[in-house]
């Protein structure tokens, strides 16, 4: 992540790679839109079972319970606003990396390692409740061939799901280089942007967990 | 307004700039804009006659009733890949051309803002082009039409591997279209020169933007829409699963909110090139700058709002096909400004006839007739009658050969001298315009009444005493002259290229800044970056543009001469284009592909990332 030339003369004073971010959110709200459209347009109109919040009778009198564990979910989508809240820490951590650090406090906030961990390590939790889902619905039944809402549910949460993946790597990439050779102010560019990507993601997921597993 | 002494025809010339590398390794490893935007206009070129030739076989087909030169299989497939090749491999890299060469020219910038993102657009295109083009050779290519309608398009109604090109090599295709929104998005909010505010940008510029801003929003929607064909070809879901309640008309409302805003993606940037021609062939700044910014806007962001015109045949009900018809209706006025801006910018100028500015005239006339035409099926009504007809075949080809091709030619003739430092020459061109004007008229004029008559479109043959025959007879006449008319432009673009006259940094006398630097342009392309002070800075221009203009028309001098870093060349972009296209391959041939590609992929993204763009500052 060697910055391309911040030392050029720009119009508008910011470097181009904050700008190109703000773009590419802007082309992934409409991956999303297109998504989260489809599971509600999908909503309710699946011919067979297992519903997300209804209980299935199939012809041979089989009973499936509605599918969405909603505590689970809650515990995981808790765990992913937590990780943006890490992510806060790290940049901050970064951009401050040159103030003078004096009481345990300081210097505990001031750890962008720590705290790269830390949104790292969220983010695979949440991954870690997915996957504990996904293999709980096969078993229960539903699989992305099952009916519209398998195929919609697990497309979309997919998506997201690789979206997390992807925003992990992107923080274990930065990590490398804060333990080669340290993160410091001059860096803080690339992790702004890593962090804006990382929040996009997660306020995409309020979305779709309103979405998805709030709404009736 | 005065026009001012800076030197323009004439001055010495160098064929090549002397800091330039040359070899097939420079090409592969460039990520000067110039040297791609040249990528992007011969591939462009090659794959707009791999498309006319397809039609060509069509037209041939279809010259009398009851002809067999082609099975209705083979006319499937020429007529998805005529439509598929014209559109994504032929009008929008021939616009990315110029959005590659002229942006950074015409905004006063060194180059895009992310040099290797833009190499890795152009490989991701061709690769993608190659890719999806290539089947028709072995008779295996797509064969649903362009918008790929499903469930046809599922497999169980085309279980063939046909489909399974088509759905990929968009999906990569979309990758390069993306990447290269981002980077003039920032390019143009970011690097331009001082003075240069949005207000005083070219309208070639400011269109441009507007596409770019529909690449990004409308682009991710085919993505889905592919994505969730992908997955009920490869992974057995049901997006498009009627038998599992799977709503019909999905993939068409998907489709359309991206592929309307595609149609202004395709004609916006010509509308930019012709707004650039006629100023200068009028020797006359743009007549009404803001209101042409704002109607290009206006035509950009009405352009999502009108997707279901495409269906009115579906039955929608009364609600939906009112309200989608009167925003089509109102496209039409914002359209209708710019054409009469056009006109206005022509009146009482005097006007050089060049070959550039008969093809922009040639755009206002005819794009004029398709948008009427395009008014007349925004009814619903008059819709009903002409949906899937000849007609709706004559009014597309108006916008998108009269409007986009002719506008691309313009460019292609006006910007040549800049590209090259060559003319190309004015009698060929004309004769090239003459012959393609009138061909165009006769190809596609008679369809009108073809499709008035009833004849549908997609259909590989027909029944003679229908009176069809002689206006399928006069189509593919024009069609065989169009063969003619292109064949004569190929020719004098390559004589140009060789033996044109030295055409010297502004031999139109044009107003722009990308006329204030040599022809063609030095790999820095501005010695000092410009400060700008008006639209037209080399008509009236004030002292300080002058200034930056006289140093900017300095020849022969290195970036080592004047101390401008430039990136590094790389391959890089290359290495992960190609490993991109082999992983997507490994989806119709073996998993392991897959895998290879990825990891090739990765290495490669990472190698490339980590590398620095371009040595130190001291």
């Amino acid at each position: 992540m060697t910055a391309p030339a911040a030392h050029h003369y720009t119009s508008t004073g910011l470097d181009s790679r904050k700008i190109a971010i703000w773009a590419f959110i802007g082309s992934e709200c409409m991956l999303f839109v297109s998504l989260i459209s489809t599971y509600l347009i999908y909503k309710g109109r699946s011919l067979v079972g297992p519903f997300p919040h209804d209980v299935y009778t199939n012809p041979a009198g089989e009973t499936f319970n509605p599918i969405l564990n909603i505590p689970v979910t809650s515990a995981s989508t808790f765990v992913l606003l937590m990780s943006s809240l890490a992510m806060v820490l790290a940049l901050a951590a970064v951009q401050n990396k040159d103030l003078p650090k004096h009481t345990r406090g300081e210097r505990v906030l001031g750890s962008s390692k720590l705290w790269l961990w830390m949104t790292a390590l969220l983010g695979t939790t949440f991954l870690g409740f997915q996957a504990y889902e996904f293999t709980s619905f096969v078993h229960e039944g539903l699989s992305i061939r099952t009916n519209l809402f398998g195929s919609s549910f697990f497309t979309l949460t997919g998506f997201h799901g690789a979206h997390v993946t992807a925003g992990v790597i992107w923080l274990v990439t930065l990590l490398a280089i804060d333990y080669r050779r340290g993160l410091g102010p001059n860096d803080a560019l690339n992790v702004d942007i890593a962090a804006l990507y990382w929040h996009f993601v997660d306020v995409v997921w309020i979305v779709i967990f309103t979405v998805v597993y709030l709404l009736k | 307004m005065a026009t001012t002494a800076v030197p323009t025809r004439g001055t010495h010339h160098t064929a090549t700039a002397p800091s330039y590398q040359s070899g097939v390794w420079s090409w592969l490893a460039t990520v000067d804009h110039k040297r791609i935007g040249i990528l992007y206009l011969y591939t462009a070129l090659t794959f707009f006659i791999i498309g006319g030739l397809e039609a060509v076989l069509i037209r041939a087909q279809l010259q009398g009733p009851n002809r067999e030169l082609l099975s209705a299989e083979m006319y499937n497939q020429l007529f998805t890949m005529h439509g598929t090749t014209m559109i994504f491999l032929a009008i929008m890299p021939l616009s990315a051309a110029f959005f590659n060469f002229l942006i950074p020219l015409q905004i006063g910038a060194r180059d895009v803002a992310f040099p290797r993102l833009n190499a890795f657009s152009y490989w991701v295109y061709l690769f993608g082009g190659i890719f999806i083009t290539l089947p028709i050779f072995f008779q295996l290519a797509p064969n649903a039409g362009w918008f790929g309608y499903a469930p046809l398009t599922t497999r169980e109604y085309s279980p063939g591997i046909n489909i399974d090109f088509w759905v990929i090599g968009l999906q990569i295709l979309g990758v390069s279209s993306l990447a290269a929104a981002f980077n003039f998005i920032t390019t143009i909010i970011n690097l331009r020169a001082p003075g240069m505010t949005l207000m005083r940008m070219p309208m070639f510029t400011w269109m441009s933007f507007v596409v770019q801003v529909l690449i990004v929003l409308a682009f991710p929607v085919i993505t889905i829409a592919l994505v969730f064909l992908l997955f009920d070809r490869f992974f057995g879901t049901n997006f498009y699963t009627i038998a599992q309640g799977a709503d019909p008309l999905l993939w068409q409302h998907l489709f359309w909110i991206f592929g309307h805003p595609e149609v202004y993606i395709l004609i916006l940037p010509a509308f930019g090139l012709v707004s650039e021609v006629l100023p200068a062939s009028s020797r006359k700044p743009l007549f009404g700058y803001p209101v042409m910014v704002y109607s290009g806007i206006l035509i950009g962001a009405l352009g999502f709002g009108v997707w279901a015109h495409h269906m009115f045949a579906v039955g929608m009900g009364a609600i939906a096909d009112s309200v989608f018809a009167v925003s089509t209706l109102l496209i039409g006025i914002p359209t209708g400004v710019k054409i009469f801006n056009w006109i206005g910018t022509m009146a009482q100028g005097s006007i050089r006839f060049t070959s550039a500015a008969l093809f922009a005239i040639g755009l206002v006339a005819l794009f004029t007739i398709g948008g009427i035409s395009g008014v007349m099926h925004a009814s619903p009504p008059a819709d009903l009658q002409q949906t899937d007809t000849y007609f709706v075949v004559a009014h597309f080809h108006y916008v998108l050969f009269g409007g986009s091709i002719m506008g691309i030619f313009a460019g292609i003739y006006h910007y040549f001298p800049k590209i090259t430092g060559r003319l190309m020459d004015e009698p060929l061109g004309k004769i090239h315009f003459w012959l393609n004007f009138i061909a165009m008229n006769l190809t596609f004029f008679p369809m009108h009444f073809a499709g008035m008559l009833g004849m549908p479109r997609r259909i590989y043959t027909y029944d003679s005493g229908q009176g069809w025959d002689t206006f399928n007879l006069i189509s593919s006449i024009g069609a065989y002259m169009l063969v003619v008319s292109t064949a004569i432009f190929v020719y004098n673009f390559f004589r140009s290229r060789k033996n044109g006259e030295v055409a010297g940094a502004n031999p139109w006398d044009a107003g722009t800044l990308e006329w204030s630097i040599p022809s063609p342009p030095p790999e820095y392309n501005f010695a000092t970056l410009p400060n700008v002070t008006s639209r037209y800075p080399l008509w009236e221009g004030n002292e300080k543009d002058m200034e930056s203009a006289r140093v900017n028309l300095q020849e022969g001098k290195t970036a080592e001469q004047l101390h401008i870093v430039l990136p590094y060349s790389t391959i890089k972009p290359l290495i992960v284009a190609g490993a991109m296209v082999i992983m997507f391959c490994g989806l119709i041939t073996t998993k392991a592909l897959i895998f290879v590609g990825a990891a090739v992929l990765v290495g490669s993204l990472y190698s490339w990332l980590l590398s620095p763009l371009e040595p130190e500052h001291h």
